[in-house]
């Protein structure tokens, strides 16, 4: 289909003392060449599962692939060998983690361990190699550079240590970039330089990147598409400025709402903040999605996300609704949505 | 309360004899009010010394200089014990909802806990001031008699603030209370501290580095860099005025979630320098857009710029 990436119907398991956990159960999203993808969604809705099934980084056991397909330029990622895999990261699809400091060897330089990915992937000398390192340090703006190769991750700050890995993940110029909230342990001043970062090597390579995120002000700045996941499954999907000027699913309507804004003024709130009424002293509430998100062992009937649901109906609680089209690049998995559901009420 | 010239230091020490080598100044000379009933937020990165400054003006630690005055009495002076009774009126609540709760006492023991050491309440009485305090945190009486590790994270956090108002505080310092949670439950937990605040006329101390959190919930608020107060002023005001230039990057930093929002944005070069050893004259110069030579000699004082908005920079704004 021209894709760069088509993930069908994706379940992947975990085997517990306690049962099978669905932590990815029936998810389905592609995402184009050069272009930046956003996976939106809190605790437990299996977005970090998602990413690590695309790298195949999920030990099985315990982790099981139920079901689906992950293709990569059209080939099924699911039905590798182990030797594939290990040639496809690193080299056409890379990762950046949450957690620089425990994601970077802290035995091993930075320049050293930078220079392994590109002497494995691209056949280079290590003397190459080293300074194609120093040239990726400079690109993601890592002062004097020939001498941080030599430095080890704990003598680096936070930020330059999410430079380090960036460089790292772009080293051997990769089709595919996934970013798993790369930016969440940072401090804001240096989540925003990581951003500007990203953008601008987007710009210059040319890559498609899948951010994950539960921030959504990151999903705004940074993203073309949105797809946002709910206890294991796609709940919604759409460009990013449709997903913000008009949410279709409710979950993604009551995390905007939620979410307080710089932007807005305590003491006039608005209708499309979603004010719940004025709390004492004239501030506006919160709006609040009421409950918790349901453990994966006990989800609910029906649609995951009924119980919590202001506008839940009947039929919601009886059957899961499906991921449909709802307009031009939209699709939406809720009943208030969904013709079938407004057929079947009128007959 | 009023914190004057604050300073903690914790000395780095070398060699196995333990020499100290050097300080890192976590908070070095922090002055500011609290008025009765307000809730004061406190922002900032990593390392400016804003959690330091919650837990040293409730004595959690001591510090290394200056004056905390509560009501009137400096708590700075106090003996143990009366610094003990003095606790019943100021509270924490913590960060990390899953460490700041011993998982081995359930629910019930860990909110009655300040109510047996201090001797407010025992037995039945105090088994129904926790009923009472769960069903004010929106949990259920039934609770009490589970463990910490039963409940989710928002659940551990309102049993956190229930076991802070148990001895019907003044005052509590609430230190970064929704970072580890999930989006939708932080909205939760603000709604409650809101509410508390009203019904029970609490003053609050707002730490955290999440800027529209703060704001939503603060009157005043205060930006801290490298242990010093920079700004301080109205939370409207500050976020639509912001005069330092730190807080003007701390703002233009923050992504909004509105992908039609053009914005000019101003991002800071490099690192945050180390408490250790900070920078000379104003400690911001470093990273500051706008810095003249002034700024690398002579450190700025907090001084009023108009209408109680506070500001340590030499500019003129």
């Amino acid at each position: 289909m021209g894709q760069l990436l088509e993930i069908e119907d994706l379940k992947t398991y975990f085997r517990t003392e306690d049962g099978l956990v669905p932590a990815v159960d029936g998810v389905s999203f592609g995402l184009e060449k050069g272009e930046t993808l956003g996976v939106v969604g809190e605790s437990g809705c299996g977005k970090s599962v998602t990413s690590l099934s695309i790298m195949r980084l999920i030990p099985t056991p315990p982790g099981l692939f139920k079901g689906g397909r992950i293709l990569f330029e059209g080939q099924d990622l699911l039905k590798k060998s182990e030797a594939d895999m290990r040639r496809i990261r690193g080299n056409d699809i890379s990762m950046i983690f949450q957690e620089p400091m425990t994601s970077l060897n802290p035995v091993f330089t930075v320049g050293d361990q930078i220079a392994e990915a590109i002497q494995l992937h691209q056949g280079k000398s290590r003397q190459e190699a080293m300074e194609r390192t120093v040239e990726m340090l400079r690109l993601v703006g890592i002062p004097a550079p020939e001498k941080r190769v030599h430095e080890y991750p704990h003598q680096m700050s936070g930020g330059m240590r999410q430079r380090a890995m960036i460089a790292m993940a772009l080293s051997c110029e990769p089709r595919l970039l996934i970013a798993d909230e790369p930016t969440t342990a940072l401090d804001v001043t240096i989540q925003a330089q990581i951003l500007e970062l990203m953008k601008k090597l987007k710009r210059e390579l040319g890559m498609a990147i899948m951010l994950i995120t539960h921030d959504l002000g990151v999903v705004a700045e940074m993203c073309e598409r949105v797809v946002v996941m709910y206890a294991g499954k796609v709940v919604e999907e759409a460009d990013v400025i449709s997903l913000f000027q008009k949410p279709l699913h409710p979950y993604t309507e009551g995390l905007l709402k939620s979410i307080p804004r710089l932007s807005a003024s305590r003491a006039a709130g608005t209708a499309a903040l979603g004010a719940t009424g004025t709390a004492p002293g004239g501030r506006e509430k919160l709006h609040v999605i009421e409950g918790v998100v349901p453990n994966p062992q006990r989800l609910p009937s029906g649609c995951r996300f009924h119980p919590r649901c202001p506008y839940a109906q009947d039929i919601c609680r009886t059957e899961e609704p499906p991921l449909l089209e709802a307009g031009p690049g939209r699709q939406v998995a809720c009943w208030l949505h969904n013709e079938v559901s407004l057929k079947g009420a009128a007959s | 309360m009023e914190v004057r010239d604050l300073k903690k230091y914790y000395p780095v020490t070398k060699g196995v004899f333990s020499r100290t080598v050097a300080h890192v100044k976590a908070v070095d000379g922090v002055s500011f009010n609290v008025r009765k009933g307000e809730t004061l937020g406190l922002v900032g990165e990593s390392g400016c010394g804003k959690t330091t400054t919650g837990k040293v003006i409730l004595r959690l630690q001591e510090p290394t200089e200056g004056e905390v005055w509560f009501e009137g009495q400096n708590i700075m002076g106090l003996q143990r014990e009366q610094m003990r009774r003095l606790r019943r009126e100021m509270q924490i609540i913590f960060q990390d909802p899953y460490s700041s709760l011993n998982p081995r006492m359930t629910v019930g023991d860990i909110i009655g806990e300040p109510m047996i050491i201090h001797g407010v309440a025992r037995g039945a009485a105090k088994e129904k001031r926790v009923r009472e305090l769960l069903e004010v945190v929106g949990l259920s009486p039934e609770h009490a008699r589970r463990y910490p590790h039963e409940f989710s994270g928002g659940q551990r956090q309102r049993i956190g603030v229930a076991r802070a108002l148990a001895l019907n505080p003044k005052l509590i310092v609430c230190d970064e209370p929704v970072s580890a949670l999930d989006v939708s439950i932080q909205s939760q937990i603000l709604n409650l501290l809101v509410d508390l605040q009203a019904e029970f006329g609490l003053t609050y101390i707002f730490i955290a580095h999440g800027l529209a959190a703060v704001k939503y919930i603060s009157d005043r608020v205060g930006v801290m860099y490298l242990g010093k107060l920079v700004e301080m002023a109205d939370a409207e005001e500050l976020y639509a005025n912001p005069k330092h230039p730190y807080t003007e990057a701390l703002m233009s930093a923050i992504p909004e979630p509105d992908p039609t929002l053009k914005r000019e944005r101003i991002v800071l070069e490099g690192d945050v320098p180390s408490p250790v050893n900070p920078p000379s004259g104003c400690r911001f110069h470093t990273r500051c857009r706008y810095v003249m030579d002034i700024c690398r000699q002579v450190e700025p004082e907090l001084r009023d710029v108009g209408g109680g908005h506070l500001m340590a920079c030499h500019l003129e704004r």
